[in-house]
């Protein structure tokens, strides 16, 4: 949410065919995340919502790398199981948000006129109201739980992307080769297919990649506000706010979930960049 | 140019409409009816019939139309409604949790500005390649960080183990450092990663080099050519960030338990209290709207470029 | 071979096997390499080169402006017997502006578009100890009046966005020689400025520089230029001098074959030439009273004025202009791609200005354009092969073999290797893309090419490569070109009669041999005054020496 207007200014794109550590970092540090989400037993033999009696609130050790919870379970565990809570959610989130912005701000730019005047009203709109509290108006209308958050969450990004889409739009349709097309002959609909489309989406996508990590610190926000899925399901946001009662016994409960998140949201932010400058 | 400013304002006050018909349409309009969910709880004892009548009594049994009118003409008025889980004016709500709010995204502002400053020079001056590729990638890792977990590790550090804070009985100033702080650090992150950028393409501009050929050094350029041209984008995200600023203060609230606009906007959520959000959401997007707006009137007194001044062109 | 002509005069500057390499993500790469050449004091002498020649990096080191990434890798530049290659940039402050300054490329972008004409002018003084206030203001006035600046009062308070371009970089002459320094690097100085405006920024130059003694270090890619205004020439080549020595023996005797090959390929001097007028002049286009308005009410604009011309079949008629004069906007009311206000254009007896929908995309197959900028005008993510094939799959259905067949033999037909069909826009030069878009509008077979300033972008020896190319296909082809340009060398080469457009208004036309050695208006005599290289084209023996060097 708040990376949407950095996205203003194109970073200048040089080709750069070199290996970067960072960037091959980010997509392992996605790679792993994504095969918690499909396959959690594969990484921990323990379970991550069952505990075990008398292993409460362990600090990390050789047996559990990031410690144990009050009930006993494996902090590691219900990270590793609520990857695909997260995950799932973003994806969600990033597919109303891309499919729905995309569209309008296809419409609004190639079609243009009144149409486009009040799409851009509606999307002003959107964007007026804070992300948060436009969540939370959605969340009191659709009831709490993980897809209404994520639909809560795609329906407040539908405004950047549409805007971005538009000004994509507008660029491509003022570029010399978008006339030529037009001066060889080209039909409205085989040039928007041809050329406007593909030149417009390499910045979308990017800025999907950005909003994809956007959306995991949506929905962990407001899994910690206690919207999202009840307990006792190992949602990142949901785990941080029930480590807050042992807050002073147990600096694990919270931290370990914290830097998960850190971690895909940045992984996910610097893939958007290196996407930016190839597009 | 007057015309642009009139018709500038006139857009902004159609997107303040269109913002209260959407809120309205959504949160009244749509099921989830608070009187239903307070009055019906069975511990109150009440009969459908007199359950009838407290809707009435609340205006909720006219048809949409008049409500939507009604409804506006009390914003118009700057009377938002009843909470009915408080039983009391939201106007009421208002004045006494906006206040904290205010104060504390206000100082965080301030803070977050300064940061940014900081941050985005010391990104430029820095005496060595990688410092400055460190400092300038400073701002990415902290917008990557959720805010309430800052909050949590704020309190985590400074609090228990390095006990410089106190939580318990502290004074007004201390109780503030640590939700200041956690505010403006999220906020801060954009700006100075805009600034980075911003003074980057404007270093990249042929006029600093005509500027570095008349003899003056690479501060006295930064300071009288770069800065200058540097800011507009900025101040377009900080008008944008207004936003961010009101969430952030939101969550922040929860986190440190101070009473203000985060509790009673988790309230409302919780209770379906539709009046009372309908209210914050009006009242944030009509502040949205009046500091982009300022910020777009600014914009011309930055840059001489934006006054659309005619003539002069002998 | 490579002969090193010393100047005349003392020595101001001195440059001795200056090599300088850009450090890049793939790795170093040398862009000047080995460069020797001096200035004497009060001497004007011209680096002239291609881009990618070095003559710009060159010129920034002297005065300690390299990028970031450039680094002086050996030989020395030595000014006033101070040697300066190894200096920090900060020990530059101080020469700056004072013993050394720059007239910078692009006016345009070179000021502070958030201060004052006055305040930028007043901030050299200022930095260099001129510490009264009043004499300050007092001496900027005077500035910008020596400039030839009316009104420097009003100047001094206005802003960049307010001056034309002319205008701007009469400013940042003033600033340059406000300290009267020793030594002026004029990068480009005029390539972003109209032919007319840029004869008088040269002059102005000249008249400044004989006032304070000053040598100037002209960079230019324009040998007409180069010719007109230089003591001595240094010709680059990808960071190598090829050739240097005194303006007059260099044009008249050039050593090096590059340097034959740029004055052979230097429009404005070597006049091949008219071309011949058309025997059967059928008139294939008609422009009748054409009348271009945009916008409405107070900020309504008229761009073009009444204009009328005709072009014979098979010839190329040359619309010649300067900025704003309504050449471009006649061009795509003639292409189709604006409706004007008012007037009549027949094409083959169509008329044009009526078409819409369907009939107007079907018309298209006759009249194609040709882009400015090779750079913008071909879809990047395409391949050569479908950018060329794409004009056929909206007219023709044919198999996907049968169009790929179809376009390659086209870009073969321009010129092009075979290998290119399968790249990028990318992986090709601005010749080569322009080869491209040529190979685009012809591959429909059209009768009628519309040219917009398409060689304005190219380097001079690509630009006669095009040239060529144009004349050859429009020989097999019997096509008919409408060519719009800004340089009038360039309708001598190639147009048979041309229209002179000024402010909306068609202020001459006929045939390019009438139109140059007898022009009717006092608007083209300016126009053939300015061209660069005038003055040694029409009465050097150049001629038979770039004849000889084929």
């Amino acid at each position: 949410m708040t990376t949407l207007d950095l996205f203003g200014t194109r970073a200048p794109s040089r080709r750069i065919p070199r290996f970067d550590p960072t960037l091959v970092l980010s997509w392992a540090i996605v790679a792993v995340v994504l095969a918690w989400a499909l396959a959690p037993g594969l990484f921990t033999p323990h379970s991550g919502t069952v505990g075990i009696a008398g292993n409460q609130l362990k600090a990390p050790d050789a047996a559990h790398w990031f410690g144990t919870d009050e009930i006993g379970r494996d902090v590691l565990a219900r990270i590793i199981y609520g990857a695909a809570n997260s995950l799932a959610g973003a994806i969600v989130a990033v597919a109303v948000g891309f499919f729905g912005g995309t569209a309008l701000g296809l419409v609004a730019g190639s079609v243009g006129g009144k149409l486009d005047i009040a799409i851009m009203r509606i999307v002003d709109v959107l964007l007026s109201v804070p992300g948060l509290l436009l969540q939370l108006s959605i969340i009191i209308i659709l009831g709490f739980g993980t897809v209404n958050v994520a639909v809560a969450v795609g329906v407040t990004i539908v405004a950047g992307f549409a805007r971005l889409m538009r000004s994509e739009v507008i660029r491509v349709r003022q570029a010399d080769y978008v006339e030529a097309a037009f001066g060889s002959g080209g039909r409205f609909a085989a040039v928007l297919w041809r050329h406007v489309l593909p030149n417009s989406l390499g910045t979308v996508i990017a800025y999907a990649a950005l909003q994809f990590g956007s959306a995991i610190l949506a929905i962990s926000t407001l899994g910690f506000l206690g919207y999202g899925a009840p307990p006792p399901t190992p949602e990142w946001g949901l785990l941080i706010s029930e480590g807050r009662k042992y807050l002073t016994a147990a600096w694990w409960l919270t931290t370990f979930p914290g830097l998960a998140v850190i971690l895909v949201v940045l992984a996910a932010n610097r893939i958007s960049q290196s996407l930016r400058r190839s597009s | 140019m007057t015309q642009a400013i009139v018709s500038r304002i006139g857009q902004a006050l159609v997107v303040l409409l269109l913002a209260f018909t959407a809120s309205f349409l959504l949160l009244q309009a749509l099921p989830g009816d608070a009187i239903l969910i307070k009055y019906q709880n069975p511990e109150m004892g009440l009969t459908p019939e007199q359950i009838a009548e407290i809707r009435v009594l609340y205006g909720a049994d006219a048809p949409i139309w008049a409500q939507y009118g009604n409804t506006l003409w009390n914003f118009l008025q700057g009377s938002f409604g009843y909470s009915i889980q408080a039983g009391v004016p939201v106007n009421t709500l208002l004045a006494t949790n906006l206040p904290p709010t205010l104060r504390l995204a206000s100082l965080a502002l301030v803070l977050a500005i300064l940061l940014a400053f900081a941050i985005a020079f010391a990104a430029t001056l820095a005496p060595f390649r990688w410092l400055r590729n460190a400092l300038a990638s400073l701002p990415a890792l902290m917008i990557s960080v959720p805010v309430f977990w800052l909050g949590i590790m704020l309190i985590q550090i400074f609090s228990f183990r390095l006990r410089l804070v106190p939580i318990i009985n502290p004074n007004e100033f201390q109780a503030l450092i640590l939700p200041v702080l956690t505010l403006a650090l999220p906020i801060a992150a954009p700006l100075a990663q805009i600034l980075i950028r911003s003074l980057d393409e404007v270093e990249a501009q042929p006029f600093v080099a005509v500027a570095r050929a008349k003899g003056a050094t690479r501060k006295g350029v930064l300071w009288r050519h770069v800065l200058r041209n540097a800011l507009l984008p900025v101040l377009t995200i900080a008008g944008l960030l207004f936003g961010e600023l009101l969430a952030g203060a939101v969550v922040t609230e929860t986190v440190f338990g101070i009473n203000g606009l985060g509790r009673i906007t988790e309230q409302a959520v919780s209770n379906q209290d539709t009046a009372v959000l309908q209210a914050i959401v009006i009242l944030a997007a009509g502040g949205f709207i009046l500091i982009n707006l300022l910020v777009d009137l600014a914009a011309p007194l930055i840059d001489p470029r934006l006054k659309r001044t005619v003539g002069a062109l002998a | 071979m490579n002969m090193l002509a010393f100047p005349s005069k003392k020595s101001l500057l001195d440059i001795r096997d200056l090599t300088i390499s850009y450090h890049l993500p793939e790795g170093r790469r040398q862009v000047v390499n080995g460069v020797s050449f001096s200035i004497g004091e009060g001497e004007v002498v011209a680096l002239v080169g291609e881009s990618g020649s070095g003559k710009t990096t060159t010129a920034q080191s002297i005065i300690g402006l390299l990028p970031d990434n450039g680094r002086i890798e050996s030989g020395s530049i030595r000014l006033n017997d101070a040697e300066l290659s190894d200096w920090a940039s900060r020990r530059f402050d101080a020469i700056r502006g004072k013993v050394v300054s720059l007239i910078p490329q692009d006016p345009g972008s070179s000021l502070n578009p958030v201060l004052t004409i006055g305040r930028q002018v007043e901030e050299i003084l200022k930095l260099h100890g001129w510490r009264d206030r009043k004499a300050r203001h007092a001496r900027v006035l005077e500035l910008l009046a020596r400039v030839g600046l009316s009104n420097p009062e009003l100047r001094a308070n206005q802003y960049p966005h307010e001056l034309s371009g002319g205008m701007k970089q009469r400013v940042l002459i003033a600033i340059a020689v406000a300290l009267k320094p020793a030594l002026i690097i004029a990068d480009e100085p005029t390539s972003a400025l109209d032919v007319t405006v840029q004869h008088r920024i040269l002059d102005l130059i000249d008249e400044l520089r004989a006032e304070s003694g000053t040598a100037v270090l002209l960079v230019t890619h324009d040998l007409g230029v180069a010719a007109d205004r230089a003591d001595r020439v240094v010709v680059l080549r990808k960071g190598h001098v090829e050739e240097q020595g005194p303006t007059s023996a260099l044009l008249a005797r050039p050593t090096s074959a590059y340097a034959k090959q740029l004055l052979a390929d230097a429009p404005s001097l070597a006049p091949k030439g008219f071309r011949d007028a058309p025997e059967n002049p059928e008139a294939a286009i008609e422009v009748r009273n054409l009348r271009q308005e945009f916008g409405h009410g107070k900020s309504r604009v008229l761009a073009v004025d009444d204009v009328s011309f005709s072009i014979a079949r098979g010839t190329t008629h040359a619309l010649v202009g300067e900025s704003g004069s309504g050449k471009t906007t006649t061009a795509r009311s003639i292409v189709g791609l604006q409706h004007p206000t008012a007037g009549s254009i027949l094409i083959d007896g169509t008329e044009v200005t009526s078409l819409s929908g369907e009939a107007r995309r079907l018309f298209r197959r006759d009249v194609q354009l040709v882009y400015q900028n090779p750079f913008t005008s071909l879809d990047p993510r395409q391949r050569i092969l479908d950018i060329v094939g794409e004009p056929l799959r909206n007219f023709e259905t044919l198999t996907r073999k049968a169009r790929d067949e179809r376009a390659a033999a086209m870009i073969e037909k321009v010129g092009l290797p075979a290998d290119v069909i399968t790249r990028n826009p990318r992986a090709l030069s601005g010749g080569q893309r322009q080869r491209v878009a040529i190979a685009r509008a012809l591959v429909l077979e059209p009768r009628f090419l519309v040219l917009d300033e398409a060689v304005s972008a190219l380097d001079v020896t690509v630009q006669a490569q095009i040239l060529n190319l144009l004349t050859e296909l429009q020989d097999q082809l019997g096509l008919t070109y409408l060519f719009v340009t800004h340089d009038l060398s360039v309708v001598r080469q190639i147009a048979h009669t041309v229209t002179v457009m000024q402010a909306g208004q068609a202020v001459e036309t006929g045939l390019v041999a009438r139109v140059f050695t007898e022009p009717a208006s006092p608007y083209t005599s300016d126009l053939l005054a300015a061209i660069p290289g005038r003055r040694l084209g029409a009465s050097h023996p150049v001629l038979h020496y770039s004849g000889a060097a084929e």
